[in-house]
């Protein structure tokens, strides 16, 4: 598999992406939507983030292998964040019982 | 390779081919970035924690942060993503004048971040923000504000150390695109080197919301 050089075009289409959404995230911020907003906060973290990895980091155009190991990476830290925050939210609930 | 048979000369002799020799030092790059997101992801593990016992103290800390200087840096990192991104293109397309320039813009941008971050860290010192001994907040959130503004040190500290590290990675990189090390065949360094400061970037994607942007309405 040769190297996938990706045109310019690309790289300033996802930037504008970036700079859009970093003024839609600070917009959103200010408005009251209640437990939503760390949703939307995070939502659109996510995307940006996505996009970075995808394009920046030319993961789109990487070998199945990288995808694995991509993957591998949310895939851990979702266990770490599940289980950390799984085990401190169920101490309290003793002091119901 | 089979014995005297003359093969390219950025080529290391344990690879079959260039192609096989890069995509393996994009996957150890991204192999050694799963550690790194379980580095920082322990700290955001911590704040999960500790922002859902106490919210209120969270969103009132917040407050405290500059939510203008953070978007000017949100804004400043992002831009350095794509020069990043457009002196790995350079490499590949095998012109040197501008790895430099975009490498060097890179720099600038990732030196302007931390200079704007100084700025910040020096106001919270002024505003007796920094948690410890000299701690000035009200009574009610005392205790708990100093949860979140440690939070805030350590993660953005961690963040900052990381592009002290990147900018490091690219004098480095300049040194190598001067001296010839680097060429069309062999611009891998450049690459990983993008990934490197592309998943800081990310980090950030992450800490501003997370730490400027909660309880704002």
């Amino acid at each position: 598999m040769s190297e996938h050089i990706v045109p310019t075009r690309i790289y300033y289409v996802i930037f504008g992406l970036l700079i859009l959404c970093t003024y839609l995230t600070v917009q959103a911020a200010f408005i009251d939507l209640g437990a939503l907003n760390t949703l939307v906060a995070l939502g659109i973290a996510l995307f940006k983030a996505t996009l970075v990895v995808l394009f920046f980091m030319h993961v789109k155009y990487s070998t199945k292998l990288t995808w694995a190991v991509v993957v591998g990476s949310v895939f851990w830290f979702g266990i770490l964040l599940a289980l950390t925050y799984g085990d401190y939210i169920t101490r309290s609930w003793r002091t119901y019982g | 390779m089979p014995d005297g048979v003359a093969h390219h000369p950025a080529l290391a002799h344990h690879f079959e081919d260039l192609d096989q020799q890069r995509e393996a030092a994009t996957l150890g790059m991204w192999v050694f970035l799963v550690t790194e997101v379980l580095f920082f992801g322990g700290l955001f593990a911590t704040y999960l924690v500790y922002r859902s016992w106490y919210p209120e103290a969270f969103a009132e800390a917040s407050h405290h942060l500059d939510i203008v200087l953070g978007t000017i840096n949100t804004i400043v990192l992002i831009t350095s993503s794509l020069t990043m991104a457009l002196a790995v293109h350079a490499a590949q397309t095998n012109r040197r004048q501008l790895v430099f320039v975009f490498l060097v813009s890179t720099m600038a941008l990732g030196a302007t971040f931390l200079g704007i971050k100084g700025v910040e860290y020096f106001h919270k010192f002024e505003e007796q923000l920094i948690p410890g001994s000299n701690f000035e907040f009200e009574a009610q959130y005392f205790q708990h504000a100093q949860l979140f503004l440690s939070l805030y040190f350590v993660m953005t500290g961690l963040h900052a150390l990381h592009m002290i590290i990147g900018l490091g990675i690219m004098t480095w990189m300049l040194a190598w695109t001067w001296n010839g090390t680097i060429t069309d065949a062999y611009h891998s360094p450049i690459e990983i080197s993008g990934l490197y400061w592309h998943f800081v970037d990310i980090v950030w994607i992450f800490l501003f919301p997370l730490l400027y942007l909660i309880g704002r309405h």
